[in-house]
């Protein structure tokens, strides 16, 4: 006699589920709504019957199948009422669809069907704002009201913009295609910009009270490992995947008792999840093999330095400031020229570092002025490093970084 | 296949010098060649001066005309093509080339499908 599955069990698969059933009835059908609703029909089905039947021995097949069948029941319906709009609402016309019977469709789904989706969810031609809300969507599973709670907007404004960005899937006919080789590189970094968007909005909210928000970050994570599968063979994949995990391996210490925000150098490393660590750190050996830098894997492999450090004191700034110089060579820029100054702060003093910081055009970035006012501070520059540290809490939408700061300003008293 | 309207939007102000004209030009009618042996172009048309135009608006009954172009602002329409594709993809791929070629944004837009508007 099997044991009945618990509802959290049931929860789970679906969240494994949602996305790769999505994507299959979209192959199928060529319609993300229908895929949607076929699949949440499907979810209403297995809860119903899985607590008495048990779970299937696949349930990913279940959902498939039963999904496919509420789709034919639906088409059926509209066919029956002769619904030339229904059928023009289609997102993609049939001659775009693969010829597949729905009667049969591979109810082993091909890795390629969650593949054209994060392609599709991420087409260039949307807004950020809008593929980032298309993959929380369709990817992640999330509800309309999650996503906008996470990004601080009315429901009503989400709900629109998901709208639209469906529509214009449908009207200008973005297609549910992988890319081809020659624009594959460009497209997976719009991904992966979409991913590590998602992963920045939960660590750091930039706006709001919480300090973090725990389920942004694991659905990227999620969202990481599942492109580390479908993309095996490109290193930045793999790279901000390690960056995800060794970022997160440290949010238990980030936060301190009332919420406030724990800078890394004062943060209890006993905290830190050390099986995320080494699994990053894993991943950064992994990818140092193939010698095909970027932006994510040198990032991810200063954090790993960062992870390495039994304490602060013993941290190889020297090595974190040479993967910096690497990372000004490929991506330069004055957001990674100011993180590397804070490098070249440990290892060539406050002075060296503020001469660099005090060149960069970052008036409007309240980091900006919260690095040189510590640096002002340790040249016992007081009063200048109280005027930058008030500059940084005006420009500061979070409110627990801004009461940092504050505690901070007020140090130098 | 379906149909794309790519729009030239092109600033107000004295045209380019000849020589940078008849770069452009050059490098269009190649854009065009290579979309007519795609089987891709369907219509092209450059257009006068936006001071040319006359907009007609009907007001109470009566119609009303303006001269000068629609919309207020610093660029306005300065021709358009008609292409086919299969999908947003490929339009993009020949709005990047019409967009080197004549140096200006290209818009994008899809045409509803005759289809839909058959009575």
């Amino acid at each position: 006699m099997t044991t009945a599955p618990a509802a959290s069990e049931i929860e789970c698969v679906f969240r494994q589920e949602y996305s790769r059933a999505v994507a299959v009835l979209i192959r199928a059908f060529g319609d993300i709504d229908l895929a949607e609703e076929a699949v949440q029909d499907a979810f209403t089905a297995a809860s119903e019957r899985w607590p008495a039947s048990g779970l299937p021995p696949s349930p990913a097949g279940w959902i498939i199948a039963t999904a496919r069948n509420r789709a034919i029941d639906r088409l059926r319906r509209e066919t029956t009422r002769q619904d030339r709009h229904a059928e023009a609402t289609r997102l993609f016309s049939s001659d775009m669809v693969m010829p597949v019977d729905p009667v049969n469709i591979d109810v082993d789904p091909m890795p390629d069907d969650r593949l054209r989706l994060i392609f599709t969810c991420c087409h260039p031609s949307l807004a950020v704002q809008s593929q980032v809300a298309l993959t929380l969507r369709l990817l992640a599973g999330l509800t309309t009201a999650e996503i906008a709670r996470a990004f601080l907007v009315p429901e009503a404004t989400m709900a629109q913009r998901i709208v639209r960005a469906k529509g214009k899937i449908r009207d200008a006919r973005i297609p549910y295609k992988v890319p081809d080789a020659r624009e594959l590189p460009n497209r997976v970094n719009s991904v992966l910009a979409v991913v590590y968007l998602v992963f920045n909005e939960g660590y750091t909210a930039t706006s709001g009270d919480r300090l973090t928000r725990d389920e942004l970050c694991a659905e990227a994570i999620r969202l990481g490992r599942l492109l580390v599968e479908l993309v095996p063979d490109d290193p930045e994949v793999t790279g901000l995947l390690a960056l995800m995990l060794l970022v997160e391996s440290r949010r238990a210490a980030r936060t301190g008792r009332r919420g406030e925000l724990v800078r890394l150098a004062d943060q209890d490393r006993a905290l830190w999840n050390r099986a995320l660590i080494e699994e990053g750190q894993h991943l950064v050996r992994s990818y140092l093999k193939w010698n095909r830098p970027g932006p994510y894997q040198i990032q991810a492999a200063i954090n790993a330095v960062h992870s390495d450090a039994a304490s602060a004191g013993v941290t190889d700034w020297t090595q974190i400031l040479l993967l910096y110089d690497q990372l000004e060579a490929i991506a330069p820029g004055p957001i990674v020229a100011l993180n590397r100054a804070v490098a070249l702060a440990e290892v060539q003093g406050p002075h060296a570092a503020l001469t660099v910081v005090d060149a960069l055009d970052l008036e409007r970035y309240y980091l900006f002025h919260a690095i040189r006012a510590d640096l002002l501070r340790r040249l016992g520059r007081l009063s200048e490093a109280a005027l930058a540290y008030e500059s940084a809490i005006r420009l500061c939408e979070n409110a627990a970084e801004r009461e940092f700061l504050q505690t901070r300003r007020q140090s130098l008293d | 296949m379906k149909q794309y309207l790519l729009s030239v939007y092109q600033p107000d102000g004295p045209p380019p010098s000849p020589q940078a004209l008849e770069t452009i030009m050059r490098d269009v009618l190649a854009v065009r060649a290579e979309m007519k042996a795609a089987g891709a172009w369907v219509f092209t048309a450059g257009l006068h001066p936006a001071s040319t135009a006359t907009v007609v608006r009907v007001k109470n009954g009566e119609a009303l005309m303006t001269d000068g172009p629609f919309a207020e602002g610093k660029e306005h329409l300065g021709g358009f093509s008609v292409i086919r594709a299969e999908d947003l993809d490929q339009a993009l791929e020949w709005g990047r080339k019409l967009a080197r070629a004549t140096t200006l944004p290209i818009e994008i837009r899809p045409i509803q499908d005759d289809r839909r508007t058959e009575g």
